[in-house]
């Protein structure tokens, strides 16, 4: 379905109308408030089968026979497919291929796939499963990502240390000789869900040439078609891929769910199959965020400045790899925060357990990582007996200081102007907790307090991310970009795979459209795999590169048609310019209507952008130039807590961020609000409960993720400080909201209450505990 | 079971709905109205928002059978109303996939209390999860539909 956006915004120039740095309405938001957008789980094909999956009860098992037979025989099934039936690589994998399609003599987790079903009904096919035959040795789980550091467990890869990061600045040992005060302390953090509303899904259509069509949600169109058409052993273009509606990603859709399984069933039954996951099966079927363990040691002079900075960072993968060696690294290239110091040693470890599969989560690593280096900056600004906010001021990184990785900082980096701002923001005023409505206190509509026991806290923190692919990835985007006549006006169409999961890379492709050609109307067809790769939505990287390509594409079709008017009028290109429908003289006089000069015909050029090249860190002391780009944003929280029954209302959450250029204001606020609040989620609720591999909590009823009620007024400032490198000065926006809002919750807390809190999500018994006499 | 239903002012006779069919499966596969989601199937999401008889209901959470002779409206037959022109102005709509919920919610509450403060919409919406926006832009929404609303004299 192609969407059609118009620029709803009168203007005597049509160039400002909805271009870059408008508010532009989303060209998917009244589908998407009618009910008539088409997510992958609303794809249906005439007489399309279900498919249904069997799952691993069990973390760890042998499996030792499996007989389908009786699933087979049962009235409305098509067919069950095993391991055997896999018809091209049996595994597959985001960046190494290591995780079978289905289950291959032994499973590594609870809710790894061992059969699939189609059948005429979901009911059906779920009957299905529960006849299929599978004798599981059932073996000892290894649980311990302690234990698997030290790449000595038997019966995991690599005796379970998928990696170990080393990062070695300066001198370490001298530094801390030299420090006035050190402190050290052990920060943790629960697994996290991405939760997102939408569930994995698709529908899976064989085509005549022995191909299939695939309707899918997902991150990365390309990526997903190459793992897929290795593992049906198909060339690429038998294998096409189709953005469907994605209900949300935040790193969840990186890597495949029902992909290759419905197509597997599709291309045996020669039917079109649905397969959609239940909330349930969602928890099983997508990675979560790493749970970590950080030991964060600091030393600093007596007026606070950092001497050293230690940390030993560990996040368990488990059972496959998934992205987890990149994860590590990123969570370790800002192990030391966002501050200047000279002396840095960094150990991490990515590990494999038999816990559920870890990946790729909004913030990537760095989310961990800025919590604990976080929540240790304010162990040392107690121990300095300093405000929070001076000691971060005090070493708040600035362009041109070194990362502990070697890299100097260019681009902007104003750190400062963005603790100032928090700093001088007024506090939200203290009403008398007792005269307060109940929904606005700790506990809000359980009504169990009457302001007694509430204590107020303030916390702050500050994260820094990279954005965009590092370590020396050739990183591409490519958009095609078509003008022709409709109705006497010009209208381009923008191509581009890059998938729209929420974050509104829609709009931003029609507003630069709208900037660079001066046109109203802009066409957005299908995204596919039919034009050459954008890369993944993800690392806060989309909007920069689609802006590189569609500026770029743009640029070719406004130079050809120049150089079309350039022979019709008898006069240099250099001296008209395109303001879409007239081609005008550079006083702005009018020329010639683009009407009349393209008639029929239609101008269309690729573009494939890349951005600086980077280079991988070297391996033993993990130095190099391995980023693009940077970006900041800091939080500070204002808590609310009930000590007496550990209840926590966070009052307000103010953010500062620079974004290099607002492409769309409204939109980037929302990222902020979105990031934000899933980072209070992450401090105060959220936790996947996993006990000897096996995740307790798998339901929106157990895993509770922030309600608007649980969510408090959010001010925030945007630094428009334009990026040199990026089009238009953008920088990314999505993932920085996410690193300091959990931290500052914790600090925020830490402040009311006194307690160490090394633990994170915050639950009621942490809060109790230690406080109850 | 056979099951008679108006939905969106449109009679259905349905045959051969499952005992345990609920009407969220009822409404996306049997009448064919996908635009109410089917993110939680466990009543905690909201984004299965309808009303049945005027009442606002999870319909993941109603059987199909128990709607017998009720008049049901689900997103796609609300009348055209200020809410959804709201959620795209205010930025209310991300990935998309709670709004339709939201929408149907948020519809309800204006239509109990025409102009909420911001405590009554928090609390009033509370059963409609949203991963993407943070809410504050569905609060801004709702508080500029009640504007628009109130403004055209509705």
């Amino acid at each position: 379905m192609t969407v059609t956006d118009t620029a709803t915004r009168p203007g005597t120039s049509s160039r400002a109308a909805d271009g870059v740095g408008a508010s532009a309405a989303r060209p998917d938001g009244v589908p998407k408030t009618d009910g008539s957008f088409i997510y992958s789980s609303d794809e249906h094909h005439d007489g399309s089968l279900w498919g249904v999956t069997l799952r691993s009860p069990h973390p760890r098992a042998r499996i030792q026979r499996i007989d389908t037979s009786q699933a087979e025989g049962l009235d409305g099934v098509r067919c069950v497919l095993t391991q055997r039936d896999v018809p091209g690589s049996k595994i597959f994998g985001m960046m190494v291929y290591d995780q079978p399609v289905l289950a291959i003599d032994e499973v590594r987790y609870q809710g790894e796939p061992v059969a699939v079903v189609a059948a005429t009904h979901p009911e059906i096919a779920r009957r299905a499963c529960q006849l299929i035959v599978v004798d599981y040795e059932d073996l000892v789980p290894n649980t311990d990502p302690e234990v698997s550091l030290t790449g000595q467990v038997d019966g995991l890869p690599e005796g379970g240390l998928a990696r170990h990061v080393r990062i070695r600045h300066g001198d370490v040992a001298s530094a801390r000789a030299a420090s006035d005060i050190t402190v050290a302390g052990r920060y943790e953090m629960g697994t996290q869900d991405p939760a997102f509303l939408g569930p994995e899904s698709g529908l899976a259509v064989p085509v005549g040439d022995g191909g299939v069509e695939l309707y899918v949600s997902t991150q990365d169109l390309h990526r997903d078609q190459r793992q897929v058409a290795d593992c049906l052993g198909l060339p690429l273009d038998k294998v096409r891929l189709v953005l469907s509606g994605v209900g949300g990603a935040f790193g969840g859709k990186e890597d495949l769910n029902v992909h290759i399984h419905a197509c597997m069933l599709a291309l045996r039954t020669g039917r079109p199959v649905r397969m959609v996951y239940n909330r349930e099966e969602s928890f099983f079927g997508h990675v979560h965020r790493h749970p970590a363990i950080a030991d964060v040691e600091l030393g600093a002079t007596r007026s606070g400045q950092l001497v050293f900075t230690k940390v030993r960072l560990v996040l368990d993968g488990g059972a496959y790899t998934s992205t987890s060696q990149v994860v590590i690294a990123n969570g370790c290239y800002f192990a030391a925060g966002a501050y200047h110091v000279a002396n840095v040693e960094i150990d991490g470890f990515a590990t494999y357990t038999n816990n559920p599969p870890c990946g790729a989560m909004r913030g990537f690593g760095a989310v961990q990582s800025c919590y604990a280096i976080e929540s240790a900056m304010d162990r040392l600004a107690a121990a300095l007996g300093m405000h929070p906010l001076e000691l971060r001021m005090r070493n708040a990184i600035g362009e041109g200081d070194t990362l502990p990785t070697g890299q100097p900082v260019d681009g902007p980096a104003p750190v400062q102007e963005i603790l100032a701002w928090l700093r001088d923001l007024p506090l939200p005023e203290q009403s008398d907790p007792g005269a307060e409505d109940m929904r606005a206190r700790p506990g809000g509509v359980g009504n169990v307090t009457r302001g007694e026991g509430i204590r107020r806290g303030v916390g702050y923190a500050l994260g820094m991310k990279a954005i965009g692919f590092s370590g020396g990835k050739d990183d591409t985007c490519t958009a095609r970009v078509t003008v022709w006549i409709r109705g006497g006006e010009p209208v381009a169409e923008v191509y581009c795979a890059a998938p729209e999961i929420g974050q509104g890379i829609v709009t931003l492709e029609a507003q630069i459209a709208r900037t660079e050609l001066g046109v109203r109307t802009v066409e957005l067809p299908d995204k596919d795999t039919g034009v050459a790769e954008s890369g993944a939505s993800s690392a806060s990287r989309q909007s920069w590169m689609t802006a590189g390509a569609v500026v770029g594409a743009c640029g070719l079709v406004r130079d050809e048609i120049l150089a079309r008017a350039a022979a019709a009028l008898g006069r240099p290109a250099a001296e008209m310019v395109l303001d879409g429908a007239e081609i005008r003289d550079r006083g702005g006089w009018p020329l010639m209507p683009v009407a009349e000069l393209l008639g029929p015909e239609s101008v269309s050029h690729a573009y494939t952008y890349r951005h600086r090249p980077t280079e991988p860190v070297d391996p033993e002391r993990g130095q190099g130039n391995a980023h693009v780009a940077f970006a900041y944003a800091a939080h500070r929280a204002v808590v609310d807590v009930d000590v007496e029954l550990g209840l926590v209302r966070v009052v307000e959450m103010a953010t500062a961020q620079d974004v290099g250029k607002a492409m769309n204001p409204v939109a980037v606020e929302g990222q902020i609000e979105g990031g934000t609040v899933q980072g209070l989620g992450l401090a105060v609720m959220e936790e996947l409960q996993i006990d000897g591999g096996r995740i307790r909590n798998p339901s929106f009823t157990d895993y509770l993720i922030p309600t608007m009620l649980d969510v408090p007024p959010m001010p925030m400032k945007i630094f428009e400080f334009p990026h040199p490198d990026s089009p238009y000065g953008l920088n990314g926006v999505g993932e920085p909201p996410n690193l300091s809002s959990t931290p500052a919750i914790l600090n925020a807390l830490r402040d009311a209450t006194g307690l160490e809190l090394p633990r994170a999500p915050v639950r009621p018994s942490d809060l109790v505990s230690e406080l109850l006499p | 079971m056979r099951v008679n239903v108006t939905v969106n002012g449109v009679a259905h006779r349905v045959d051969h709905v499952w005992a345990l069919e609920s009407l969220l499966d009822f409404l996306r596969e049997r009448v064919g109205l996908r635009g109410t989601k089917n993110a939680c199937e466990q009543g905690e999401c909201g984004s299965c928002s309808v009303y049945v008889d005027g009442v606002l209901v999870c319909s993941c959470l109603v059987a199909a059978g128990q709607v017998e002779g009720c008049s049901v409206v689900t997103v796609e037959g609300l009348d055209p109303s200020p809410v959804q022109q709201a959620f795209v102005n205010a930025g209310a709509v991300q990935c998309g996939f709670c709004t339709p919920g939201m929408v149907v919610a948020a519809h309800c509450l204006l239509a109990d209390d025409p102009d909420p403060d911001d405590l009554t919409v928090r609390e009033q919406l509370s059963g409609n999860l949203c991963r993407c926006t943070g809410y504050q832009k569905i609060l801004d929404a709702v508080h500029l539909a009640a504007e628009r609303a109130g403004a055209s004299g509705r």
